[in-house]
């Protein structure tokens, strides 16, 4: 089956397509702008599709990271998936964004052993999960100040542009790591999933881990002199 | 219906409706809408984030409606149209990632169009195509301008606009203060049939002699409403809601009339448009159509959920440009908050075409 995968949770704007028969990333394309998820999407995914030499028609099914990630730039990834999905009719699978990246750092050699994955969560925070020496996610996805869960990591080497964000909470930050999503990885992870059966999380609920900002206004203000 | 008219889906994310409308033509095949304004009620406005997440959630369900309702298969479609802009940034963007995913996948061509001209031409759904020229008050909890267009599809200027709130905006902000609940405009419509329009005297915002023409400006009256209940209040006297929200709405809707029908003499336009969510005022449509005959301009108001925010004014909006072949938009288009009125909408650079064309 031809898997179309990409994710747009992090700065990267990273789509891939690979054969879950031969496991071969057929073609890949990761630029990194924070800001133009939404011009830049479609386009990188219509170039790796060219570049792969496959009719979007041919493909079985779509990989999207559902976060977490700052909401706006995931939500162009989200919505861009379900009506992929929803237009050629083939099924849209989510992936944890932060799985995606685990995947990456253990493919790379980055890391062995248990580890830690975090990105940057705006707002002095980083979301955050911890992984087993195989790869599994073991705690998270959470969102958290640095400063709050470095205690309960110390030691463990970690991955992904939060943990570089804040060298004083991650010392086991790994440099040559990779610190943004990228889509090749994130395919390979949903088509293992696939063929073995993993749950993978619903493309229609996106990872957001913290409310809404909506402030109720407050009481009526008055406009004459008290 | 001439089935060789485009059959067009608009898709409209711009603030906290989810809109997809089918239409051929100037023919309205459907019109579904998923809101989330009830989760905004206990805000007392729109909160953009929640409608985001709302926009996401409905974006492909209320397609699948729009295309049940119609009849139609997706690849019966000629085009794909999304509002562009203004609106809310994040708001726009799901619409906007969602329509190029669809004309894509559908190897559709995709329209991004301008919100503010979609609320004009979704009149054509109703009364046929526009005249040329036309002139247009759009009132929403959004906006509040007069616009004149002499094609809808590449030319809308600007007459005037609101210096401070959207005359929704008022409304809104009036029906907190009496404790009416948001939205604000139709309960205030409807305690004010009950109401004396007459019962308090209060301001018509930037009606003097040296003001601008066409502009409007509702602050100043929001802040008069706001001292004559309080000062009622502080007296310890009960507030007559019904008299207030009657004056208070005669004052807005008097201001509107007053200024568009000017327009119209002013620029020899004998066509006069409402649309947008305070279109649906039942005093705004009696008054309008009052002047409007009396100085000799037709008055054309769509049905109410015409008015509101939907998507079947962006797809009205896109079968016009198919029907006058204008140039579509590329795969990298962005969703532009502040999207200039001026922009009917936004086609591909040449570059850009050249290269889809490949
Ligand atoms: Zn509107």
């Amino acid at each position: 089956m031809l898997l179309l995968a990409f994710d747009t949770a992090t700065p990267a704007v990273t789509a891939a397509v690979l054969d879950t028969g031969t496991g071969r990333v057929l073609a890949s394309a990761d630029q990194i702008d924070a800001r133009r998820h939404g011009e830049l999407l479609l386009p990188t995914i219509d170039a790796v599709l060219r570049e792969a030499g496959v009719a979007k028609e041919a493909l079985g099914a779509i990989a999207v990271g559902v976060g977490p990630g700052p909401y706006t730039g995931l939500r162009v990834g989200l919505a861009t998936a379900a009506a992929l999905g929803h237009a050629l009719g083939i099924p849209v699978h989510g992936v944890c964004t932060l799985d995606g990246l685990a995947r990456a750092a253990r493919d790379a050699g980055a890391v062995s052993g248990p580890f830690v994955v975090a990105t940057d969560a705006r707002r002095k925070e980083v979301y955050w999960a911890r992984y087993d020496a195989d790869g599994v996610r073991v705690e998270g996805p959470a969102v958290d100040r640095p400063a709050e869960i470095a205690e309960r990591l110390a030691g463990l080497p970690s991955v992904g542009a939060g943990a570089l964000l804040y060298p004083d909470a991650f010392p086991g930050a790994v440099a040559q790591g990779p610190a943004d999503q990228s889509a090749a990885a994130l395919a390979a992870f949903a088509a293992d999933a696939l063929a073995s059966g993993v749950a993978l999380p619903s493309p229609s609920t996106p990872l957001y881990l913290r409310r809404p900002d909506a402030e109720v206004p407050k009481n009526y203000k008055t406009v004459l002199p008290s | 219906m001439a089935a060789d008219e485009p059959l067009v889906l608009g898709i409209e994310t711009s603030c906290d409706e989810t809109g997809v409308g089918i239409v051929r033509g100037t023919t309205l095949l459907a019109d579904a809408v998923a809101s989330s304004v009830e989760e905004h009620g206990r805000y007392g406005g729109v909160v953009p984030e929640i409608a985001s997440r709302a926009h996401l959630e409905a974006m492909v369900p209320t397609v699948q409606r729009a295309l049940d309702e119609a009849g139609i298969k997706a690849s019966d479609l000629d085009g794909i149209a999304v509002t562009a802009g203004p609106g809310l940034a994040g708001a726009l963007l799901v619409g906007v990632s969602a329509a190029k995913a669809y004309a894509y996948a559908l190897g559709k061509p995709l329209y991004g169009v301008n919100h503010l001209a979609s609320h004009i031409c979704v009149d054509q759904l109703e009364h046929g195509r526009l005249p040329e020229p036309t002139m247009a008050l759009l009132v929403s909890g959004g906006h509040s301008s007069l616009l004149l267009t002499e094609d809808i599809t590449s030319t809308v200027r600007s007459l005037g606009a609101t210096i401070d709130d959207a005359a929704g905006e008022a409304f809104d902000k009036v029906a907190r203060l009496l404790n009416l609940g948001f939205p604000g405009g139709p309960v205030i419509d409807r305690y004010a049939r009950e109401g004396d329009p007459a019962a308090i005297a209060f301001p018509r915002g930037l009606t003097g002699a040296k003001d601008p023409a066409y502009d409007f400006s509702f602050s100043g009256l929001k802040t008069a409403v706001s001292r004559w209940v309080e000062a009622k209040r502080r007296a310890g006297e009960d507030v007559p809601v019904r008299d207030v929200s009657a004056s208070f709405q005669e004052a807005v809707v008097d201001v509107l009339t007053r200024k568009a029908v000017r327009a119209c003499k002013d620029e020899g336009v004998d066509h006069l448009m409402i649309g947008g969510g305070v279109a649906a005022n039942s005093r705004l449509r009696a008054l309008a159509q009052e002047r409007c005959d009396r100085a000799g301009i037709t008055l054309r108001v769509p049905r109410p959920k015409l008015c509101t925010d939907n998507g079947a004014m962006v797809a009205a909006l896109g079968a016009e440009m198919v029907w006058r072949d204008r140039a579509p938009s590329a795969f990298d288009l962005s969703a532009d908050s502040s999207l200039p009125v001026t922009d009917t909408h936004v086609p591909a650079s040449h570059d850009e075409l050249h290269r889809l064309s490949e």
